[in-house]
């Protein structure tokens, strides 16, 4: 059973077999399209492939949305080297929520994705990197790679055509920071998750410093349908330069919190309206964090545009990884800056010493803030700080934290400074019901 | 130093998944589920993994203190995780984080004196659109009410499992 009940509005691609019986198994799988796109690959020339995905639009979905075809194009497929595919199964920003249900629900649409990347650069070893909280995800994965061996699809011989390829599980153990590239390519070797320098990037030098594709989970899961049904199919879902539809986590004051399959550049109003049932008591909108924490918040004002990638960055935001996180006008914004600079103070992994010093300046200055003691010059510090971590670190995670920080300041002067001379929170007594 | 059949079986496998000589990447998974059996990180099995995968002992002791789930002191038999992030904190995480603190006696990271609980106020654990949610062990509890966590840490308390436990159902399978 789904965790959230589904809504017309849905395009349902990456999410059509969930709610099949036994979703998860191999039988299901074949007897929906299951492998079918893979099938076709191995008709198709490594080129063919990624011309395909770059035809069809698709940009990652871990939060960057770097299109998916020029990064598997970037693979110097001649190397001598092994090359490798890594899942990036680390999902660990806030507000996201749906690599967990694609596992959980259908496992061989992820390994199919997998092996199609494979074929497009010629890699014949993958790995799935699952946050170590996953436990149970990693049981699901387990099963359906045992499944898939058993019936050929996965091994020396995979489909009897002769190619190789094998995929296994990797548990983490904690770390938002690994649900970066380079830093789970240092976690996945063994070592502390802290980043890498790039260049050289994992096309080139990622896995053990060999060539390597890594892709977030749903990436990969968008991957058979395009190869199956056409890249103008799969563009044509969704709006120009951003291909296909996405798996929006809506959480916060809404009446229908969940995970919904939209095409891109579905309007965020009617996301909230329409699939997310309005806010939650007849309550105002006050802001929307579109794309996960470290995404600058909206205004209401700003909330009436297309959520997608081009769209988004033009509203001076994000579309990150989807997290859609819906905040109504009881809301107190000092108190949602803190807390998300509490995790990036605490997810810091402390290599960069902008990130590692300003994420726990930051944390002080909001605390304070937040406790009535701040002062005038303490906004302008913040601003200032948060400026000063922009662009200066070795991974994004310094600028995830400086972004979100600069917009909660910027957007919302007006209850920074309600919160000065010793006044206290103003929402800190707003009566609002615990769960909905 | 030994495991059990299950774990031995399993770390065997782990040491198949990489190339011969990139045992290292085992180093984590072995610590988490070295961990889940022996009950903390100990310096033998701090030894141990380093034996088995080539590496030194201060390799993998490195590691040990960068990720959030790996602990050198016992949990409880039930670890309570609660988050409290954004999309928890929207709907009422940090009220149950609290709740969970009165009820216990304990804080942060702080196991019972019978050593049955233990509490962690995490970050986001990837249920946001069913938030709040809380975690016991590895099972995920989601859209928990106040009235569910004072059931569920009264049933354990008094040495229920959390299955057995009455109008609180886990929801990961």
């Amino acid at each position: 059973m789904l965790y959230n009940q589904p809504n017309p509005l849905e395009v349902k691609v990456l999410s059509r077999r969930f709610t099949l019986p036994n979703s998860q198994s191999i039988e299901t799988y074949l007897a929906n399209d299951g492998y079918k796109a893979l099938e076709k690959a191995l008709d198709m020339t490594q080129q063919q492939i990624i011309d395909e995905v770059k035809a069809s639009g698709l940009r990652g979905r871990g939060g960057a949305g770097f299109p998916t075809g020029m990064k598997w194009g970037f693979v110097p497929r001649q190397s001598p080297k092994p090359k490798y595919i890594m899942v990036n199964a680390d999902e660990s920003e806030p507000g996201t929520c749906k690599d967990r249900l694609l596992i959980e629900y259908d496992p061989h649409q992820l390994i199919e994705g997998v092996m199609i990347a494979a074929l497009a650069v010629g890699s014949e070893q993958g790995y799935v990197y699952i946050r170590g909280e996953y436990r149970y995800l990693i049981d699901v994965m387990d099963r359906a790679i045992e499944e898939a061996y058993a019936k050929g699809v996965l091994g020396d011989n995979v489909m009897g055509r002769g190619k190789k390829f094998h995929l296994a599980t990797h548990s983490g153990a904690g770390a938002y920071e690994c649900g970066e590239e380079s830093a789970l390519l240092e976690s996945f070797e063994g070592k502390r998750g802290n980043p890498r320098i790039r260049p050289p990037f994992p096309a080139v030098a990622g896995c053990y410093q060999s060539p390597t594709i890594l892709n977030n989970v749903e990436t990969f899961c968008a991957v058979p349908a395009i190869i199956l049904s056409g890249a103008a199919y799969f563009s044509g879902l969704g709006s120009p330069k951003n291909g296909g539809t996405r798996l929006f986590c809506l959480s916060g004051h809404i009446n229908k919190p969940g995970v919904y399959e939209l095409p891109m550049g579905f309007n965020l109003m009617r996301m909230i309206n329409e699939v997310g049932g309005g806010m939650r008591g007849g309550k105002k909108l006050k802001a929307v964090i579109p794309g996960g924490s470290s995404c600058p918040v909206l205004k209401a004002n700003e909330c009436d545009i297309a959520m997608d990638f081009d769209s988004v960055a033009a509203a001076k935001s994000m579309l990150g990884s989807g997290g859609v996180v819906v905040m109504d006008e009881d809301t107190c914004m000092v108190n949602a800056a803190l807390r998300i600079m509490k995790f990036y103070a605490h997810e810091s992994c402390g290599w960069c010493i902008p990130c590692r010093e300003g994420t726990n300046w930051l944390k002080k200055l909001l605390t304070r803030f937040h406790e009535g003691m701040g002062t005038r010059s303490d906004i302008i510090l913040i601003g200032d700080l948060s400026k000063n971590m922009l662009g200066r670190t070795f991974c994004p995670l310094g600028d995830a934290a400086a972004m979100p920080t600069i917009a909660f300041v910027e957007k919302f002067q007006d209850e920074f400074e309600a919160h000065l001379d010793g006044k206290p929170c103003p929402y800190e007594n707003t009566s609002r019901p615990v769960t909905a | 130093m030994t495991f059990s059949p299950e774990t031995e079986v399993r770390f065997a496998k782990f040491l198949a998944k990489y190339p011969a000589d990139r045992k290292r990447s085992a180093v984590i998974p072995m610590l988490i589920y070295g961990q889940d059996e022996v009950g903390a990180v100990t310096e033998e099995l701090i030894e141990e993994i380093a034996k088995r995968t080539g590496v030194t002992p201060l390799q993998v002791t490195e590691v040990v203190g960068f990720y959030s789930m790996l602990h050198r002191k016992p949990q409880g038999t039930y670890h309570v995780q609660v988050c409290t992030n954004i999309s928890c904190l929207l709907v009422g995480g940090q009220e149950l984080y609290d709740q969970a603190c009165h009820k216990l006696g304990i804080g942060h990271k702080e196991v019972t004196k019978d050593g049955r609980i233990s509490l962690e106020e995490v970050e986001c654990m990837g249920a946001c659109s069913w938030a709040p949610a809380v975690q016991v062990n590895y099972d995920f509890y989601h859209d928990v009410t106040p009235a569910q966590l004072d059931k569920l840490l009264d049933g354990l308390a008094a040495g229920k499992k959390p299955e057995e436990i009455a109008e609180v159902h886990k929801v990961s399978c």
